[in-house]
């Protein structure tokens, strides 16, 4: 057996990529999990088509997976990959362009066949020209490996075809040093009645291990070693699942129920069905006809007494606007979460996209305002539900969170938080007829009562119709609606005397200011560490709290010579902050359904700092 | 540790329904319907219900749409919720299945529970939530002043449709009998009586009762049931249908419906060729049965049936969730997020 030299690296990124049939998404999975109980940091992206099995060998149908850890900080997914495995010519030419020059491929031969070549627009075998000449190319007939690995099984070709995924998986376990067992462990219990698939799922990823191991093929293997994380408990967590957990955890400082009345929704299904789980916890999950009878029923939970949430993207947001009005009108807490996708109309169903912020700001007929609130990172979705359910249940309004698809799909470690330490966020219920008025306000937050059917006594009416002040009565009194109008504006107001002032990250004025808010964070925290590097006076303020803002937003931006806006958009916060602020605030815009990549950003920055912006 | 509402529910338990009158379901509200218009009698005779069904008023919920017929919550002391154009379905859906311990009504109108609301209608039916629908039909849009409305007859001359409308009305009996509902009546607002007896039986029944109510717009479509409620007509064009009894009508009693086939059609009992014992003899457990009577209503030749279609039996979707959550609770012990946070992988940083 050949002598393996073993190299340390501070971080990695991989992307596996096959065709949407070919298992990447759980390959990558497998591969976060391992990493991730090996202590390494890590933020993973995974990038895949609307069509659940788009036609074999197509562009289209290409399904990537993209993982970056490391033992330092690990802020995004990487904007490049330094290793990419591909499981067909149509793999290799969808991704080859977020391959680093000088970067390995790993190619499954077999998936380069001529019709292969063909689908994928090739004229001819990129393997056999000199066009991959800057990288180092692996060739591995993956197909026929795991075939013979099978050959003494009786089993079919399908089954054969279809565990190719963990002889590469097996592969990359070898070359970056992390142990089988997190993914043996994982296909004992989800195999545990189909006996054939976990032995062939077992055999292959071995076998994927033992080729590495025993041929010439790879001279060199890597260790990453585990990062330097705050000391606690971790699990890897998407911002789908955190999100989820977020409102269970409100749901049971409140002590109240869970109640999520849900349609089905790329990319935030995924919240319903992870919800749905947990009937044990009291939770109840109705998926509904539409989307407005999600809303719909979540508002008659609410009513009820429930901690009423509704799940969706964008362009259910769309389509639940009226009832949010009318959220907004009887004054009932709801949490509206928009996993935000590239819009607009059916847009980009599976890629990211931050450009429903104005949307959610302004989006509906009347004034009608409300809290907005965006998470920045995966794990952080978890706070965000929290807080999200904490100001709708104090302040009696709909609140809206945003995260995007990135976010919701994307992992990271998430330090498992002291569930006693976290605030104990229970309502008032009204209990005594004594003065009850439905529409009286408490004197600092201006939230109106809640009094919940079922109390003796406290029979009364609500309904979109506008409300007397105090009385809750229908009322056309033009001087009325003007009061009530300012009385909701006000309440939403106020939320801001009970937020964390913004921190700014660097140092609190200089020469530009990089404004963000939602999934860009970990972008725009790799760009500014970079930045004040080299040595340039550059800082970061990333927005969670978008209505109200944090009392000391304008403050902060009067304190920089240059406000930078980059937004995954055409300038929506932009817009916020000129308007509200009057700050001569520029934007960097990409909306091509993609984190924002660093590099870019990096030479805008430059430009500014240089004076030629 | 329970929820605040399970408090709340176990510390009120124990409080009966008083010995409520008519007069204590009346709110100091003004009615604002129009002088004349068919509702004052549904509200008039909910009102006089609700004192039999011995649920105490802290417990009753009264949600509505948008339309006329909407503004019935604001008229009943008891809880309610005026919404927005048709999805008070959708509210009460929620609303009942986050409370089981409510008892939630519906008022809707041809408009709002047909029309705009008409997607959240057929869920709601085939679900079979606990609920209490009353859909006012009154053939027309009476709130935003006269359009023809999704019952309205085709060639409806209105606003909207100065050349006679175009489309088929639902006949909404069936299109609830369609999405298989497991309760489905018609009453008429000028038959106080019968109204209150297929109120009553709607609120015993257990999963979606859906009662179709003809009510008189006496503004903008003066008269459109006159037929079936009025003395001069009404025994003509009525037929009562009562679950074990044959269908027999007119003003003598002489004349009855006898199935021919699967159709219906009306026989003298005076010619001597037909007795009682040859006619349909109603049975609200038969499904069947009910589609071909429910669909008697859009042919001219046969009376129009009125009474209970359909009363049958069928799992509620508020009450399987409910049993759902006790199974999951038995089989895996009351959720602890703690346990539930670092199961799976988890490692610890020191």
């Amino acid at each position: 057996m050949a002598q393996k030299t073993i190299e340390n690296l501070e971080e990695v990124t991989i992307r596996f990529a096959g065709d949407s049939g070919d298992g990447m998404q759980l390959t990558g999975t497998q591969f976060t999990n391992t990493t991730a109980i090996l202590g390494n940091d890590l933020s993973t992206l995974p990038d895949y088509p609307a069509e659940i099995r788009a036609p074999a060998g197509t562009l289209f149908g290409v399904s990537g997976f993209q993982i970056h850890f490391g033992s330092n900080e690990i802020n995004t997914p990487g904007d490049h990959c330094d290793v990419l495995v591909a499981m067909n010519a149509a793999a290799l030419k969808v991704n080859l362009q977020s391959l680093l020059d000088g970067g390995s491929i790993i190619v499954n031969t077999d998936g380069f066949n001529d019709k292969n070549l063909k689908l994928a627009g090739y004229t001819q075998n990129p393997l056999k020209d000199d066009s991959l000449s800057k990288f180092r190319v692996y060739e591995v007939d993956i197909s026929k490996l795991t075939a013979l690995a099978l050959q003494d099984m009786t089993i079919s070709g399908k089954l054969i075809d279809r565990s190719k995924n963990f002889f590469a998986l097996g592969m990359m376990y070898w070359m970056y040093n992390r142990p089988l067992e997190t993914t043996l462990d994982w296909l004992k219990t989800k195999f545990k009645n189909k006996p054939e698939i976990l032995e062939a799922n077992i055999r292959v990823l071995k076998a994927g291990w033992n080729f590495s191991e025993t041929t010439e093929i790879f001279a060199v293997r890597y260790d990453v070693a585990p990062a330097k994380l705050p000391p606690g408990r971790y699990r890897n967590i998407t911002g789908n699942q955190a999100v989820a957990w977020g409102f269970m955890a409100a749901a049971k400082k409140a002590k109240l129920e869970l109640f999520l009345g849900s349609y089905p929704i790329t990319p935030a299904s995924d919240i319903l069905h992870e919800l749905s789980l947990y009937k044990s916890h009291g939770v109840k999950t109705f998926q509904a006809e539409d989307e407005i009878a999600g809303i719909s029923s979540a508002i008659g939970a609410s009513f009820g007494g429930a901690l009423a949430i509704t799940t969706t993207s964008g362009p259910g947001v769309a389509l639940k606007t009226e009832a949010i009005g009318l959220a907004v009108m009887v004054e009932l807490p709801l949490v509206i979460c928009n996993v935000q996708r590239g819009g607009p109309s059916t847009g980009l169903p599976t890629k990211t996209e931050q450009a429903d912020l104005l949307q959610a700001l302004y989006g509906r007929n009347g004034e009608a305002p409300l809290p907005v609130i965006a998470a920045s990172t995966p794990s952080g979705c978890f706070d965000a539900a929290f807080e999200a359910s904490r100001i709708a249940l104090k302040y009696m309004t709909p609140v809206i969170l945003l995260t995007d698809g990135y976010l919701g799909n994307g992992s990271e470690p998430w330090m498992i938080p002291d569930l006693d330490a976290l605030p104990d966020i229970s309502p008032s219920f009204v209990t005594t007829p004594e003065g009850f008025q439905p529409y009286s306000r408490d004197h600092d937050t201006l939230a109106r009562p809640w009094a919940i059917p079922g109390t003796p006594g406290l029979e009364h009416r609500i309904g979109g119709l506008e409300k007397q002040d105090i009385t809750g009565n229908v009322s056309y009194d033009p001087e009325n609606h003007d009061l009530m109008v300012r009385l909701r504006a006000e309440k939403i107001e106020r939320i801001a005397n009970d937020i964390p002032l913004a921190e700014v990250e660097g140092a609190p004025s200089g020469d530009l200011l990089i404004v963000g808010w939602g999934g860009t964070y970990g972008s725009l925290k790799n760009v500014v560490a970079r930045q004040r590097a080299k040595g340039h006076s550059v800082s970061h303020l990333h927005l969670r709290y978008l209505n109200p803002m944090p009392r000391n937003v304008g403050e902060i931006l009067l304190k920089f010579k240059h406000v930078l806006v980059p937004e995954i958009n055409l300038g929506q916060l932009v817009k916020v902050l000129r308007s509200k602020y009057l700050v001569p605030a520029t934007g960097f815009n990409k909306v091509r359904g993609l984190p924002l990549r660093s590099a870019e950003l990096e030479i805008e920055i430059e430009e500014i700092l240089k004076g030629k912006r | 540790m329970t929820t605040l509402i399970e408090d709340l529910v176990n510390s009120t338990a124990g409080i009966p329904a008083q010995k409520y009158s008519a007069k204590d379901f009346a709110t100091d509200q003004d009615v604002r319907w129009c002088p004349g218009c068919g509702d004052y009698s549904i509200l008039a005779q909910t009102q006089r219900v609700m004192p039999d069904l011995g649920i105490p008023k802290h417990k009753t919920v009264f949600v509505s749409g948008i339309g006329c017929s909407s503004r019935f919550p604001y008229y009943m002391d008891t809880f309610g919720f005026h919404s927005i154009h048709g999805r008070a379905t959708a509210i009460a859906s929620g609303l009942k299945i986050a409370r089981p311990d409510l008892s939630v009504w519906v008022v809707t109108g041809d408009g709002d529970g047909m029309s705009i609301g008409g997607n959240h209608f057929i869920h709601l039916m085939r679900r079979n939530i606990d609920l209490n629908v009353l859909l006012f039909n009154n053939q027309i849009y009476g709130l935003t002043k006269g359009q023809y409305s999704p019952t309205s007859e085709i060639g409806k001359i209105t606003k909207s449709t100065p050349f006679g409308s175009l489309d088929f009305p639902f006949n909404p009996a069936s299109l609830a009998l369609g999405s298989s509902a497991t309760f489905v009546a018609r009453t008429l607002d000028r038959d106080p009586k019968h109204m209150q007896g297929i109120i009553k039986r709607a609120a015993e029944h257990k999963g979606t009762s859906f009662v179709e109510i003809y009510q008189n717009c006496n503004v903008f479509n003066d008269g459109a049931f006159f037929q079936f409620t009025e003395k001069d007509s009404k025994d003509e064009t009525v037929v009562f249908i009562e679950h074990g009894k044959p269908l027999i009508f007119g003003k003598e009693k002489e004349k009855g419906i006898r199935l021919n086939g699967f159709s219906p059609e009306v026989v003298s009992l005076k010619d001597g060729k037909y007795s009682v014992n040859d006619l349909l003899v109603h049975n609200e457990k038969d499904t069947t049965l009910s589609f071909i009577l429910a669909d008697m209503t859009h042919k001219p030749h046969l009376p129009r049936p009125v009474g209970i279609f359909l009363a049958i039996d069928r799992p509620v979707y508020d009450r399987e969730m409910d049993r759902q959550i006790s199974f999951a609770r038995e089989q895996r012990g009351i959720g602890d997020l703690k346990k539930l946070f670092t199961s799976g992988d988890s490692w610890v940083v020191q």
